[in-house]
């Protein structure tokens, strides 16, 4: 099969979610001539025009409300947030407006909307443009939150994304644009809401997103050399939460670790913990363990930020001490 | 005289530290995020020449360009864009967030438009401490477009605070030009909708915007009240180090600005004027240059912090589960 860019294959999911849908259109800064700064929207203004594809001010704030209300007036506004931490310029708009006004107007309006960029840490960009904020978005009702891994499922999930009828934050990994990977010629989707087991094992489960994903798949590579054996989940899709992929796998191995690179507090490793401490808690033969990024706004030097961050050894070896067990079972009697 | 060859060698150190931190990254010394200010080193050391040491300035994520023009020391700059613990915030911070509260710089920012709020509330607080000193605030056109911007202006001359707001329209927001992002045909326009006066003038010539800008801190420090101060500018070089939109601008454009070079202007005026020979600026050209390889080689030498001390100065850093 051939293999394209992860930028490639959300190029292509825009392309033809625009040809099939009339009503799909496109803002967000610098999407114009250039084709935005990650090139994702190489080709869509000279095929579709300033009015489907708009290229806007630096006014955050104004054109997501713009997109909201559009979207309520039956428009499918696919909106790019350069980095997601510029997302905070817009919170209201996010918050307050788009995930409560469906429910608030008893289903009168809908907001099919789709925020997508990119986030993360360990490009030296500091504090202000490498956080993480899938969490905050799976903490606030009336959005659904999708984080793909490969560009299969950048291309299959943003088809989805763009045809749901409820606001859709769609959230990249900058790290993840040079990646390459299988993308069929043809139409598919991939569906909100489904996870899937990216290696089977029987040791230990890691449950895994985006960027990171790819990092547990090498140390599980790795660690198969030393004869431990993990299962690696990718839920693909944070709200809503394929909950019963990871508690089987659970079931299975006894044991979850979930690696993030969104800081840990109150996060979403924690939710799946609790989630599986909940409707799981006789099948753990260790303490879950969530492991992500410090809890300190990111500094910009290399080896500061290298610090907050799990490093592959601190992958591996957590890895290996939980699938070694040496953490005893909790007996609740 | 004396003062025009200060400004002269501001902007040429503004313009070799640009050159300079361009090879470093290169080099990877420097890492991340790094906007260049060449083109625009007038606006800068322009209206810093119209301030006291005991002002303010708030700059952008182009700002290395207003730390140097504001008094900074090149070697904490470089040592900070070095992510070194010799740097202004000991590595913290980087490139785009240089803070010297020292000699007046309340901090750059990522956030386009994150940090005119923060102006605000520096003047805010010089109003209440009832001190005669005033408060800067750079930005470029993209910002003036956002919410945080217009609801300042509002604030400012609402309360008629000791804020400059001086904006240097470089001609882009990244790939954008400027004619496509504002509804008026330039930013100083908007003035008058909040109550305060605009004014455009040549960006490229320091000294109309020392003028302007000493004008604009007479009425701050009267207590008369904001001021907005358009300088019109170019940006030379590409947004940042990753793009490369300075490519795709229109034929002959960027040599147009150079041909109307700040330092070049400068220079000549110098030189007609009688008032310095060029041998004399070869050589403040030279001094320049030492001056930036003491820095760089400042910079190469220190140390980086140390990940064990930023680990304990942050008990709250939930590090068990780092690893
Ligand atoms: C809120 C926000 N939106 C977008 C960006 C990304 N960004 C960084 S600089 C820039 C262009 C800024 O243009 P302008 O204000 O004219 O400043 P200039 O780069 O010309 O100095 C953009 C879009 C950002 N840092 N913050
Ligand atoms: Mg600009």
């Amino acid at each position: 099969m051939r293999q394209i860019r992860y930028t490639q294959a959300l190029n292509e999911a825009l392309h033809e979610e625009m040809e099939r849908d009339p009503s799909v259109m496109q803002l967000g800064e610098d999407i114009g001539p250039y084709g935005g700064v990650w090139e994702i929207h190489r080709g869509l203004l000279s095929k579709f025009g300033p009015m489907r594809v708009r290229q806007t001010p630096i006014s955050e704030c104004g054109f997501i409300g713009l997109a909201v209300g559009a979207a309520m007036s039956g428009l499918r506004p696919v909106v790019e947030i350069m980095y997601i931490d510029f997302i905070t310029t817009a919170m209201d708009q996010v918050i307050n407006q788009a995930a409560k006004l469906p429910l608030m107007s008893g289903g009168a309006v809908k907001v099919p909307l789709v925020i997508r960029g990119e986030q993360g840490s360990g490009t030296r960009e500091a504090a202000q443009h490498s956080q993480n904020l899938e969490s905050w978005f799976v903490h606030t009702p009336g959005l659904k939150v999708v984080m793909p891994s490969t560009p299969y499922d950048a291309k299959g999930l943003l088809k989805s994304a763009i045809r749901d009828d409820e606001p859709v934050m769609f959230l990249e990994h900058r790290l993840l644009y040079g990646e390459k990977g299988e993308v069929p010629e043809g139409e598919y989707v991939v569906p909100i809401g489904e996870g899937i087991v990216r290696r089977e094992g029987k040791d230990l489960t890691v449950v895994s997103t985006s960027y990171f994903l790819l990092k547990v798949l090498e140390a599980a590579q790795t660690l198969e050399a030393e004869g431990i054996d993990v299962e690696v989940i990718d839920p693909r899709t944070l709200m809503p939460l394929d909950i019963n992929l990871i508690v089987n796998s659970v079931q299975k191995t006894g044991k979850l670790l979930v690696v993030q690179e969104a800081t840990v507090v109150a996060s979403m490793g924690a939710e799946i913990v609790r989630q599986v401490v909940e409707t799981a808690f006789d099948a753990l033969q260790a303490t879950p363990r969530v492991i992500g990024n410090a809890h300190v706004p990111m500094p910009y030097s290399p080896v500061l930020e290298d610090t907050c961050m799990p490093s592959r050894g601190d992958l591996l070896e957590t890895i290996r001490q939980m699938a070694v067990g040496t953490r005893s079972k909790r007996i609740v009697s | 005289m004396k003062e025009r060859l200060r400004l002269l060698e501001l902007m040429v150190t503004i313009r070799e530290f640009e050159e300079l931190t361009r090879r470093l990254y290169k080099e990877h010394v420097i890492q991340g995020a790094l906007h260049l200010y060449i083109g625009e080193e007038a606006t800068a050391v322009g209206a810093c020449a119209a301030l006291r040491p005991d002002d303010y300035i708030l700059s952008t994520h182009r700002g290395h360009g207003h730390c140097i023009a504001k008094g900074g020391d090149l070697k904490k700059m470089l040592a900070e864009l070095a992510g070194r613990r010799t740097g202004y915030c000991r590595g913290r911070g980087g490139s785009m967030h240089l803070f010297a509260p020292d000699i007046g710089l309340m901090g750059g920012n990522g956030i386009v438009g994150g940090g005119i709020p923060l102006a605000l509330g520096v003047a805010y607080a010089v109003r209440y401490n009832e001190t005669d000193q005033v408060v800067v605030c750079f930005f470029s056109d993209g910002a003036s477009n956002q919410g945080t911007w217009h609801e300042s202006m509002n604030m400012a001359a609402l309360w008629n605070l000791p804020l400059i707001f001086l904006c240097e329209n470089n001609q882009y927001a990244a790939t954008t030009p400027v004619a496509d992002t504002l509804c008026v045909p330039d930013v100083a326009r908007r003035a008058a909708g909040y109550g305060m006066p605009g004014e455009v003038v040549d960006g490229m010539d320091v000294e109309a915007v020392r003028e302007a800008t000493a004008r604009a801190v007479s009425r701050a420090r009267l207590g008369e009240g904001p001021s907005l101060i358009e300088c019109v500018t170019f940006r030379y070089e590409a947004h940042c180090m990753v793009l490369a939109d300075h490519r795709k601008r229109p034929k002959g454009e960027t040599e147009r600005w150079q041909g109307h070079d700040p330092i070049d202007l400068l220079e000549k005026r110098l030189l007609n004027d009688k008032q310095a020979t060029s041998e004399e600026i070869a050589s403040l050209r030279q001094s320049v240059l030492d001056k930036l390889q003491e820095a760089e080689f400042f910079a190469r030498e220190s140390e980086f912090p140390d990940p064990e001390e930023f680990r304990a100065e942050h008990e709250r850093g939930n590090w068990q589960c780092v690893r």
